[in-house]
């Protein structure tokens, strides 16, 4: 087994009346699927991966260094949620290129970068579009440009192919897969559907109020029988 | 291939706002009409004559700079107020932004009297530094002070309103991004304000044209005359009829214009269904930066406070054991309620329907809803008052009626807050829910209680209550019809001045600032928690 | 919270107007139904005597009056109408709505009055009320107002909307004639401002925003009566005060004539007149049962009363106001 890059420590967290506790090791290149009924913390344990929340204990390291409490921008990764990845009033250049510069304003070396970031998610022609005026997939796969120039090397998806038909999230899982090829991305995915586990990730966590139940190889997981709530959730 | 979003089922469920606005137009242009086509007066006074040039050109120049500095003042205070979700006494502050709205002018008049008059709290503060005394609150100035207090808070609660709806996930990404404040401006909080300044400064500037008594009794002399000033001057010392129905039409066709040209600055911005969550905000960091939005809600809050308070210590003076023990009073107090709650319900109601069509149009047939829902608060009580009576006296008994009169006119002046407030929620709610609903057959009714209804429940809550305010002050129409059993607190307080009661007044206006405050709070308790102003 | 139902339980109730089965219906101003005004003694009064039941319409002044009766003409309901002015008369003569009221036309104490359609039930005149503790020496004629160079202000009422602006308009232009321009011009730079109506001038007043404002004679007597204080006071002016008459009438169209007679009778006898000066704060033009209360013998009495005969108002009005307006407007 490789050395951990991504670890949670004993992470504790309290959200209303729900006391939480992680405990996750992620390796370098991993996919690593989280799944779990609603309300099991899947995405809690992202937002404080991503910093947007604050761990009430325990500690968060990437190779080996503490990224507890540096502020979101400061951590090595990108995130994309299932909706609302892109400001509805800039064109889709725009969007992506706050992945480089806050201030969107580039030099054209960067403008080439964004350009072929594009090109790679096959958007480039619709760069002057609104992000209103594309479809749901072709949203996220801008969503996935702006990973793709923003170099962090994990990447935090929270349901991103929720809203997808089962054409366009097929599209969207191999270009995804691709993508991770090229760049070497370490990448925590959060899921409802068994079926994206097994197609994208080679681990799976199952998590279950709170905590992280198990970790094994995805199809170990689905072969699983000695968790009964992994079986009640699988149906 | 991207898809253009178009609405699914546009003709669907529009027939409602095309029902309601042709029932609004009616309502409101039947009377103009009426009017216009009765004898005239003595014919001294036509639409071209000097008088009414300088007159329009006043009206536009104190409505313009009234609504451009309480727009301009809304953003930073709105802006720091999102910011600052957390400090103590936020929620009253909120609250209290809600009663300038609720009062009769001349409340506020006297309010703006005790802290900048000759006798005012400031002169007061300055006389003992030795400092030369405050300018004075007549001229221009004084309308414009008015005019801010009024609707400053109305600009602050819509363009805040705006920028708490923006989707958490967009904080986050801001987040994760790094924007610095200035991006976090840029590309999150102006966009969103933006969405909603246009119809901002359209509402204020239509406010602000048909004031009366404000630029009146503030202005310092005819000079300061708006058009408003002229209708009713033509309807009631000139009885001429005709000429007030030809002004309100040009006051009507002025405002319209404006409508059409702020049209072409209203963006949209499309929004998916947002989390629940907290998010982190990026520009609440620094102390540099909370000192600065503390002096800026400090200075909000007096300004607004300020000649709120001078209202509540005026009414203090009252003797309220007998005031309190006066059965008249209580009538007023539930006939204000009755009134205003009923012709809020209405007008929200019609507001809701006009929303949901305008969501669903575009380009004209868009336009002439939000301007027919506009437009009405362009004509004046009085000619809707006049022109139903012409019509109706003949055939309707006009006291038992005037109840009813009452209601349908101050919804319709109401009806244009009420879209203010909930016409870019119709929007976003459509945009994010259209297609789904489309796709699962939900139409008309269950479509509204499923979708529209829960999404947008706050939105026709703080529509409601906005609407609530505004016809609560309202006072002209009662005094038109006249009956002795129909006795509001605005007229009330003003009987009670007539009859040099300045203690009783004063009390009254107190008695109406606690009802406002009291219902912003009842109407705002039964909004989701998300929005609630806390 | 009960009284609370409770009274929203009497507002809808009140929403339903109850008909009584012999009814005298009289128009008037909102000021003179009020629970403060002379209306609920009067009608209280008036029903003991006539076995009827009288209905108030108050609307919202004699202007409105006019105008509501200029929109229903012969169907209206009203069957008397009391409250229109001096001011007001010819306009309302015009519209040929009004019978003659039946009464001996010159048994009145209102100045230069006699009509056999319209009978004055009170008078007053317009002065300048100032606050004694801010002007030690007020000016004794409008000449002094005028030409002076007092430091103060003076808040007055528009002409285009309130009666008392009305009445200064006039005031001036009866003293000064041709030159009343010229007048307003002067007058121009000592005026704060001017109100819509008397309610926000009085109130700007009281708070001290200027220590002079435009109102009446009798003033003074609630400030005396009601607050026990004499530092409101009316300033006397040599040329003389302009008069307010106030008078009620009888609609042709009534279907009760008789009644409405008997009310005329009625407002020009004690029961009546007894209420005028404490409740609407104006002298009473017919008879009373009793001195009128001694505060009122420390009002000032105009030497001379200045009015123009209706007629005169009605052809000159918008042209002398169009004078005002550009006299103050620059």
């Amino acid at each position: 087994m490789r050395a951990p890059v991504l670890e949670v420590k004993g992470v504790g967290f309290r959200y209303e009346d729900m006391a939480m506790e992680f405990d996750l090791a992620v390796s370098a290149g991993e996919f690593l699927a989280l799944m779990g009924p609603s309300g099991s913390g899947k995405s809690t344990l992202l937002s404080l991966i991503a910093g947007f929340e604050t761990p009430e204990r325990g500690e968060i390291l990437w190779e080996g260094r503490d990224i507890t409490l540096l502020k979101p921008a400061e951590r090595p990764l990108s995130i994309m949620f299932q909706d609302n990845n892109l400001f509805a009033h800039l064109d889709v250049r725009t969007n992506v290129a706050l992945g480089i510069e806050p201030s969107a304003r580039l030099g054209p070396k960067d403008e080439k970068r964004v350009a072929a970031a594009l090109e790679r998610v096959g958007l480039e022609n619709l760069a002057r579009r609104l992000p209103g005026e594309l479809s749901g997939g072709e949203r996220q796969r801008v969503a996935l440009a702006r990973m793709l120039v923003r170099r962090k090397p994990l990447l935090l998806l929270d349901e991103p192919f929720a809203a997808l038909g089962p054409g366009l999230k097929k599209e969207m899982i191999a270009l995804l897969k691709e993508i991770r090829r090229e760049n070497g991305f370490t990448i925590l995915l959060v899921t409802h559907d068994p079926n994206d586990a097994r197609a994208t990730a080679e681990q799976t966590a199952f998590m279950h109020d709170g905590r992280i139940l198990a970790k094994r190889p995805t199809q170990e997981m689905f072969a699983t029988t000695d968790i009964p709530e992994l079986s009640d959730y699988l149906g | 291939m991207a898809q253009r979003h178009e609405p699914v089922n546009r003709r669907q469920g529009s027939t409602a706002a095309w029902v309601a606005a042709a029932g609004i137009a009616a309502l409101a242009a039947v009377p103009v009409i009426a009017l216009a086509a009765s004898a005239g007066g003595d014919g001294g006074l036509t639409l071209g004559a000097p008088y009414i040039a300088r007159v329009l050109r006043f009206t536009v120049l104190q409505a313009t700079l009234s609504a451009l500095i309480a727009t301009a003042l809304a953003i930073p205070l709105a802006h720091a107020l999102a910011k600052r979700q957390r400090f103590p006494g936020r929620a009253l502050l909120l609250k209290l932004f809600a009663v300038p709205l609720g009062l009769p002018q001349l409340v506020a008049v006297l309010g703006i009297i005790a802290v900048y008059g000759r006798q005012g709290i400031l002169n007061d503060i300055l006389a003992p530094v030795g400092t030369a005394e405050m300018p004075s609150v007549f001229g221009l100035q004084g309308i414009l002070l008015a005019h801010v207090f009024f609707n400053l808070p109305l600009a602050v609660r819509f363009i805040l309103t705006r920028l708490e709806a923006i989707p958490p996930e967009n904080w986050r990404l801001a987040a994760s991004l790094g924007f610095r404040s200035r991006e976090v401006f840029r590309h999150l909080k102006w966009p969103h304000m933006r969405m909603t300044l246009p119809g901002v400064f359209a509402l204020i500037f239509m406010l602000c044209i048909t004031s009366f008594t404000v630029v009146l009794t503030l202005g310092g002399g005819p000079h300061a005359t708006t058009l408003e000033v002229a209708i009713y001057q033509a309807l009631r010392f000139d009885l001429d009829p005709a000429l007030a129905a030809r002004l309100a039409a040009l006051q009507i066709a002025l405002c319209a214009g404006l409508l059409l040209i702020l049209q072409r600055f209203s963006m949209m911005v499309a929004m998916a269904p947002a989390l629940r969550a907290r998010a982190p905000r990026p520009d609440s960091g620094d102390r540099k930066g909370r000192l600065g939005d503390g002096l800026l809600i400090l200075s909000g809050a007096l300004f607004v406070a300020l000649p709120i308070a001078g209202v509540v210590i005026d009414g203090l003076k009252a003797d309220f054991l007998r005031l309190l023990g006066e059965p008249l009073l209580w009538r007023a107090a539930g006939f204000s309620l009755v009134i205003a709650v009923s012709a809020a319900g209405l007008a929200t109601l019609a507001a809701a329907a006009l929303a949901s069509g305008i969501a669903r149009s575009r380009g004209l047939k868009a336009q002439s809803l939000r301007i027919t829902g506009n437009l009405v608060l362009l004509v004046p009580p009085l000619i809707l008052a006049a022109g139903w009576f012409l019509i109706l006296h003949r055939h309707l008994d006009p006291i038992a009626l005037s109840p009813y009169a009452v209601v349908v006119i101050n919804a319709l002046m109401a009806l244009p807050f009420a879209l203010a407030v909930i016409e870019p929620s119709f929007r976003i709610s459509f945009q994010m829910h259209d297609r789904l609903a489309a796709s699962l057959g939900l139409e008309g009714l269950a479509r509204f209680r499923l979708v529209e209804w829960p999404a947008l429940r706050s939105s026709l809550a703080l529509a409601a209550l906005v609407a609530v305010l505004a016809s609560l002050g309202e006072f002209g129409v009662i005094a038109f019809f006249g009956s002795q059993d129909l006795v509001t607190l605005p007229l009330l307080l003003y009987q009670r001045i007539g009859s040099y009661r300045f203690n009783d007044a004063a009390g009254i206006a107190l008695l109406l600032l606690g009802l406002c405050l009291v219902l912003s709070w009842a109407i705002e308790r039964r909004s989701p928690a998300s929005l609630r102003t806390s | 919270m009960k009284r609370i139902l409770l009274a929203l339980v009497l507002a809808f109730a009140g929403l339903v107007p109850v008909h009584a089965q012999e009814s005298l219906t009289i128009y008037t101003y909102e000021s003179f139904v009020a629970e403060w005004g002379p209306g609920p003694k009067i009608k209280a009064a008036f029903e003991q005597e006539c076995a009827c039941t009288v209905n108030f319409v108050a609307i919202a002044d004699g202007v409105a009056i006019l105008n509501r009766l200029k929109l229903e003409k012969a169907e209206s309901a009203a069957d008397v109408v009391l409250g229109l002015d001096n001011n007001l008369v010819a306009e309302a003569k015009r519209l040929d709505l009004f019978a003659p009221h039946g009464l001996d036309a010159s048994k009145h104490s209102a100045p230069d009055w006699r009509d056999d359609v319209f009978m004055p039930f009170d008078y007053g005149h317009f002065a300048f009320v100032y606050d004694s503790q801010a002007i030690k020496a007020p000016p004794r004629s409008l000449a002094e107002l005028i030409d002076g160079d007092a430091p103060w202000k003076i808040i007055i009422q528009d002409p285009r909307t309130s009666t008392p602006g009305l009445g200064l308009l006039l005031w001036i232009k009866s003293v000064y004639g041709e030159k009343a321009a010229e007048a307003w011009r002067k007058l121009r730079p000592k005026i704060l401002t001017v109100t819509p109506g008397w309610s926000e001038a009085y109130s700007l007043f009281t708070k001290g925003e200027a220590p002079m404002v435009l109102s009446y004679t009798t003033s003074p007597a609630y400030h005396l009566i009601e607050e026990k204080t004499d530092r409101y006071k009316a300033a006397e002016f040599a040329e003389g005060h302009y008069a307010q008459i106030e008078v009620a009438g009888i609609m042709k169209s009534s279907d009760h004539p008789e009644l409405a007679k008997q009310f005329m009778r009625f407002m020009m006898g004690p029961k009546f007149q007894d209420v005028i000066p404490t409740t609407n704060w104006m002298w009473p033009a017919g008879e009373t049962s009793k001195p009128l209360p001694k505060e009122f013998e420390q009002l000032i009495v105009p030497t001379r009363s200045l009015m123009f005969d209706p007629q005169t108002v009605a052809q000159n009005r918008r042209a002398w106001t169009d004078e005002w307006l550009n006299a103050t407007s620059q």
